[in-house]
């Protein structure tokens, strides 16, 4: 008899002989070595580029184009850049590919979970309806969430490797945007663009939109219209980007997306005065 | 030689299907003093009765405010609602946190009735002896829970547990239509007045011994005790003398002098 507690309850090693522990990794007294050491992200792989921005009077507009590019190759022609959450929030991605796809996976289950533990109710009236139909997750909140997220990843030094934009209506129905980075950084304007799109797309916009008062009184369509003058700059200059995207309209009808835009009256005029580059003699 | 063999343990059926240990916690609820809650279209209001162990001590806290939007009022073991309300604060809390939004009274209350009934499932755990109002406004607008020892939660135009709750019940149920359209004050006055029907003939509602729990859609929830409720006191009982119709200076028969 044994009198280690250790060993009670497991074969006894006088009878059926000792543990083959070979295939077990080494740390647990094995043979194995190969096994890997913890990895963190260090750098995005498959990346999406720009994702674009602007609030209008009673909404939000955004866009991003459909490509994913590994390194400076092309790779991905169809990838859509933008997710609906509700018929009040949209989630635009700039980034790494794998890292939205993840993300996206949280934010389906917690528009499950959203949907289980408050369920809309029975509306005893037209006013009551109003209130119990209401999605409860507003995009102010799912931008608060979503910072979170990132903020505790890169706490983990291992951040999502995203540059999120999050838009809109808050809780009182008023335009929301806002993004949220890899480090967890959050910050709000009236017109906001990622990657390249901060340089080439944002002053733009700015011309556009100076300030809140200036959303106020912007029409949809002239907002509409300012994104896709700002995808047209950013297909000229920014090489990872593509003449397809995705554009995406939230107001008070809800959200209205539209995957498989192309990118019209292209004038590529400008191009010959630029000088300097590839096998070109000034 | 006729003990119950069956109320050992809250995990034991007996054989006509009861569970002894939560019909027994039920009993702890009855012991505690009454609490009562209504809503209207646009405010949540709880009354209850505080006791004092003697003349000499301080009276027991029914009411916790737990977060800006609302509160509860408890009836029973205060320790258990010690727990379940610092359960509610930090639940509370991170609601807030992860999503700047305040929780909703629906979710807060199935979060504890799930634990209340976890506790009614487990070997060696023993339910919660204490039953729970919980009042307030969230994005839903003004809301009304009740909830018990067994884990069992019901929402509620108005409601009342703890020791001769019945009279009050008897209240509410009588005034059950007016309450939609209560104003603030008209609700108060409900609560005060079905709390008062509930006290036995020689007792009486006073400064001391009454605290009230006000929460509406513009208004964040806020316990009030004290002189805080002289007022609403004075008034809501000099109404109710005259069957409904105020008379002036009917200083008489008021039931706050002693």
């Amino acid at each position: 008899m044994n009198h280690f507690p250790e060993a009670w309850g497991r074969p006894r090693d006088d009878i059926y002989g000792s543990y083959n522990a070979s295939y077990l990794p080494q740390s647990r007294g094995g043979l194995q070595s190969h096994h890997q050491p913890t990895t963190h992200t260090q750098q995005p792989i498959v990346t999406g580029t720009s994702v674009l921005a602007l609030k209008f009077s009673t909404g939000v507009v955004i866009a991003a184009d459909n490509l994913a590019s590994y390194g400076s190759l092309a790779r991905f022609t169809d990838v859509h850049r933008l997710k609906p959450f509700n018929k009040r929030a949209v989630v635009g991605f700039g980034g790494d590919v794998s890292d939205m796809q993840y993300l996206d996976r949280l934010l389906n289950s917690l528009d499950v979970e959203e949907n289980y533990t408050s369920p809309t109710g029975d509306a005893k009236s037209d006013d009551d309806r109003a209130l119990v139909d209401a999605p409860l997750m507003s995009a102010k909140n799912l931008h608060t969430y979503l910072a979170k997220v990132m903020y505790k990843r890169r706490t983990d030094f291992n951040p999502l490797w995203n540059a999120l934009l999050v838009c809109g209506l808050d809780e009182k129905d008023q335009p929301f945007l806002a993004s949220a980075d890899l480090l967890g950084t959050t910050f709000s304007a009236p017109s906001m663009a990622t990657g390249f799109g901060a340089h080439l797309a944002q002053p733009l916009l700015r011309r556009v939109a100076p300030d809140e008062a200036a959303t106020q009184e912007l029409s949809k369509e002239k907002a509409v219209e300012a994104i896709k003058e700002c995808m047209k700059v950013l297909f000229y200059r920014d090489a990872r980007s593509m003449n397809e995207y995705s554009v995406a309209v939230i107001d008070q009808s809800g959200v209205e997306l539209k995957e498989d835009e192309k990118l019209e009256n292209q004038s590529w005029a400008f191009a010959d005065r630029i000088k300097g580059y590839g096998t070109q003699t000034v | 030689m006729f003990r119950n063999n069956y109320d050992n343990d809250s995990v034991t059926f007996s054989p006509q299907g009861r569970i002894f240990q939560v019909e027994y916690a039920q009993e702890a609820v009855k012991q505690g003093s009454v609490v009562v809650g209504i809503v209207s279209k646009t405010h949540a209001v709880l009354a209850a009765l505080k006791r004092n162990a003697e003349e000499l001590s301080s009276y027991q806290r029914k009411i916790i405010p737990i977060d800006t939007h609302y509160g509860i009022a408890l009836a029973g073991l205060a320790s258990d609602a010690r727990v379940l309300s610092n359960f509610m604060k930090q639940q509370s809390l991170a609601s807030r946190l992860t999503y700047g939004r305040p929780i909703l009274l629906s979710d807060i209350t199935s979060r504890i009735g799930d634990r209340a009934q976890t506790n009614t499932q487990h070997y060696g755990k023993r339910p919660y002896g204490v039953g729970l109002l919980i009042a307030g406004v969230d994005a839903r607008g003004p809301h009304l829970f009740e909830f018990q020892p067994s884990g069992v939660t019901v929402e509620c135009v108005a409601g009342g547990i703890g020791a001769r709750s019945q009279m009050a019940r008897t209240y509410l149920e009588r005034n059950l239509d007016e309450f939609e359209n209560c104003s603030r004050e008209e609700l108060i006055k409900h609560a005060l007045r079905a709390l008062k029907d509930s006290l036995s003939q020689d007792k009486e509602l006073t400064v001391d011994n009454t605290s009230l729990g006000v929460g509406g859609m513009e208004e964040n929830f806020k316990m009030y005790e004290g002189q805080d409720i002289a007022g609403w006191l004075e008034t809501t009982f000099e109404n109710k003398q005259e069957g409904g119709q105020a008379a002036e200076g009917s200083g008489e028969g008021m039931e706050l002098d002693s």
